[in-house]
């Protein structure tokens, strides 16, 4: 009886095979980072003892979180976050969007000048771009004209891609320079403002009150969770539809299939080329839906929003463990990847340094995240 | 063994531009036959299966499976028509466990009124792999282990495991045992054995003179893209069928060919 497993097919369990999930150590790597900006806190002269997600002294929120900046960090990462859900499709099937950021722009100009009011404080709204037949449109217009919008340039995106065969990263970049003129010329580079009340509710309203209909609106939930953090609530809730349909669904499970073995996934009957146009649309979609948040968030839109994003959602993606080369990776770890991001970030204006550092040590961090990619393939290339 | 053609080409070719990698292929397969295709490498072998499989569009000739005329657009027709396939180069992701590979591009699913998004049934996948795995008597650790983390000869079971999975009216095997040690060969020669006691017809690609002697009715030689030989297992040896791969002997049917 040495050989348990032969003729139970399967049957036996090797616990010693079994793999350790990557997003536990995402969450530890977290977990980490988050220790060692609290260790500076107290250890830096001029920090004065100061914490930076913890508020032990005046409990000021009713508990003993900073939620002020924990709720600053979530809201910053959410909407590149969503960004980064589609990213995150895009590089498991096997290519890379660096288009994201510009599709944000030009969504953002379109679908706002469907969503402007024609009076402001009862004059006639100064920034308007089209005649009073676009102005006070339901709500569901903008909405819709900036996912199509998303979705069309998706579609253009993975159209290129699968049948014309252009590497993904020279059709995407086409798209990035393409959507940013297109942002720039649909209002001549004007911004655009004074959207309806509802539009600007999207953003700054408070959805989980709206959806119990205000049974809760004086919990302690309700006023330091939930107000003002929309685009936090989509995020959260989009990231559990997508896990749930790239872990369950047949779309899922194909697109890791091509990202795994293109050839394979070619031979196994699917059709690799459609699918693509898939994925790419539905990044395009998100990146239509995080417009929508951010103009709404900032009742305005301007041509040069969403600049660069793409390269915050990679990161994301990267640091998530979501592999460049395809086939590996997960929604929760993005997600991770996004909170590990946002505290980074946020980390370093907690310890008062400058603007310009962060930049640098965001480009480092993406640097790093594409490098500790690499040696995981390596790892994963050895092991095969 | 009954006399139902299983598989007939007729004239089957390939070109890929200048090259002529099929010429001319006239080939039958009787019902519960064990056929070995034998050749040297770029002999067409290979080319020769993708042109059955509907993995390439041929050049020229026709092909009839049972007695009917086929012409597939795809893999996936090849495979809903009952050719199961193990290819030379693997069809496998490596990051998708055993499941997951065997049921990829026909997976069971259900609420499939949501069309690409409809829910995969991991729970019927499952009991249908570990009947497969139990049928071919295929080892393998743990079915929900990537494909990453298995040996070469795991990785041949679970493409081969696959084939035997599916009720298929013909099984195709491209040097199945090309790069596995002799137990590992020695595991897939007995779902080779299965396959015969099953009554299911087969076509053996393979460079192994053993192998080829110990399990096949009959042997097809190619050579340079042209089938010079078909001998019966009983009426040849080893050193007659390299006669006929080197090019020192030509089939007498096959005067004309190179
Ligand atoms: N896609 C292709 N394009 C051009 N030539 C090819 C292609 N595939 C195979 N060939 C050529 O066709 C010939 C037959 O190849 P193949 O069928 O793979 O041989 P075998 O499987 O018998 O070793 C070889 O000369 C090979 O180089
Ligand atoms: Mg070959």
């Amino acid at each position: 009886m040495t050989d348990k497993s032969h003729g139970t097919g399967g049957l036996t369990f090797d616990k010693s095979k079994r793999a350790w999930p990557n997003e536990f150590n995402i969450f530890i790597a977290l977990l980490l980072i988050i220790f060692i900006f609290e260790a500076l806190g107290q250890l830096l002269p001029y920090m004065k003892g100061q914490s930076m997600l913890f508020d032990f002294n005046t409990k000021r929120d009713g508990t003993i979180l900073n939620m002020a900046r924990i709720k600053i960090i979530i809201l910053q990462v959410s909407i590149i976050g969503i960004i980064a859900l589609g990213v995150t499709q895009v590089i498991i099937v096997g290519g890379i969007d660096l288009s994201s950021g510009s599709i944000v722009g030009a969504t953002a100009m379109i679908s706002m000048s469907f969503a402007q009011t024609e009076l402001v404080n009862g004059n006639p709204n100064p920034k308007a771009i089209f005649g009073s037949w676009a102005m006070d449109l339901p709500i569901i217009l903008p909405i819709a004209v900036g996912l199509v919008c998303g979705v069309i340039a998706g579609s253009i995106n993975g159209l290129l891609i699968a049948y014309t065969r252009i590497p993904p990263f020279i059709a995407t970049l086409g798209m990035m320079v393409s959507a940013r003129g297109v942002a720039k010329w649909w209002s001549k580079g004007n911004p655009i403002s004074f959207p309806t009340d509802e539009y600007a509710a999207i953003s700054n309203g408070n959805l989980i009150d709206g959806l119990t209909f205000g049974l809760f609106s004086d919990s302690w939930v309700m006023t330091q969770v939930f107000d003002g953090q929309n685009p936090a609530i989509y995020f959260l809730l989009l990231a559990i539809l997508f896990h749930f349909v790239m872990k369950y669904t047949v779309y899922g499970k194909h697109t890791y299939a091509i990202g795994s073995n293109e050839d394979a996934a070619r031979m196994s009957g699917i059709n690799v080329a459609w699918h693509k146009v898939m994925v790419y649309a539905m990044a395009g979609m998100l990146a239509g839906f995080a417009a929508i948040l951010l103009t709404s968030r900032n009742v305005t839109a301007q041509a040069g929003m969403g600049f660069v994003y793409e390269l915050d959602a990679i990161a994301m993606a990267v640091i998530g463990g979501v592999s460049l080369a395809g086939g590996r990776g997960s929604i929760i770890g993005t997600v991770l990847g996004a909170m590990i991001f946002g505290v980074i970030i946020s980390g370093f204006t907690y310890l008062k340094l400058d603007a310009f550092y962060q930049e640098m040590v965001k480009g480092g961090i993406i640097v790093a995240a594409v490098v500790l990619d690499q040696w995981r393939q390596r790892r994963a290339a050895m092991k095969a | 063994m009954s006399d139902e053609i299983v598989l007939k080409t007729e004239d089957l070719t390939k070109h890929y531009g200048g090259v002529h990698a099929l010429e001319g292929a006239d080939f039958e397969l009787k019902s519960g036959e064990h056929v070995a295709i034998m050749g040297d490498n770029g002999a067409g072998k290979s080319t020769f299966v993708r042109q059955i499989t509907g993995v390439e569009q041929k050049t020229r000739g026709r092909i009839w499976l049972y007695g009917d005329e086929v012409n597939f657009a795809g893999p996936l027709d090849a495979r809903e028509a009952g050719i199961e396939t193990v290819f030379q180069t693997l069809a496998l992701a490596d990051d998708l466990d055993v499941p997951d590979n065997l049921f990829l591009g026909r997976e069971m699913t259900k609420w499939n009124w949501l069309g690409p998004f409809r829910l995969l049934d991991y729970k019927r996948m499952r009991e249908a792999t570990v009947a497969g795995l139990e049928r071919t008597a295929v080892k393998i650790p743990n079915i929900r282990n990537t494909i990453r983390n298995m040996s070469g000869g795991q990785r041949q079971c679970v493409a081969i495991a696959r084939t035997a999975t599916f009720h298929s009216r013909l099984t195709i095997m491209d040097e199945p045992t090309a790069a596995l040690g002799v137990q590992e060969t020695a595991q897939v020669e007995n779902i080779v054995r299965q396959l015969k006691e099953a009554g299911e017809p087969l076509i053996l690609i393979s460079h192994n003179m053993r192998q080829v002697m110990d399990l096949v009715d009959r042997i097809i030689v190619f050579r340079r893209g042209r089938i010079v030989a078909n001998l019966d297992r009983r009426e040849t040896d080893g050193q007659d069928v390299v006669a006929y791969i080197t090019g020192a002997k030509t089939g007498a049917d096959y005067a004309g060919a190179a």
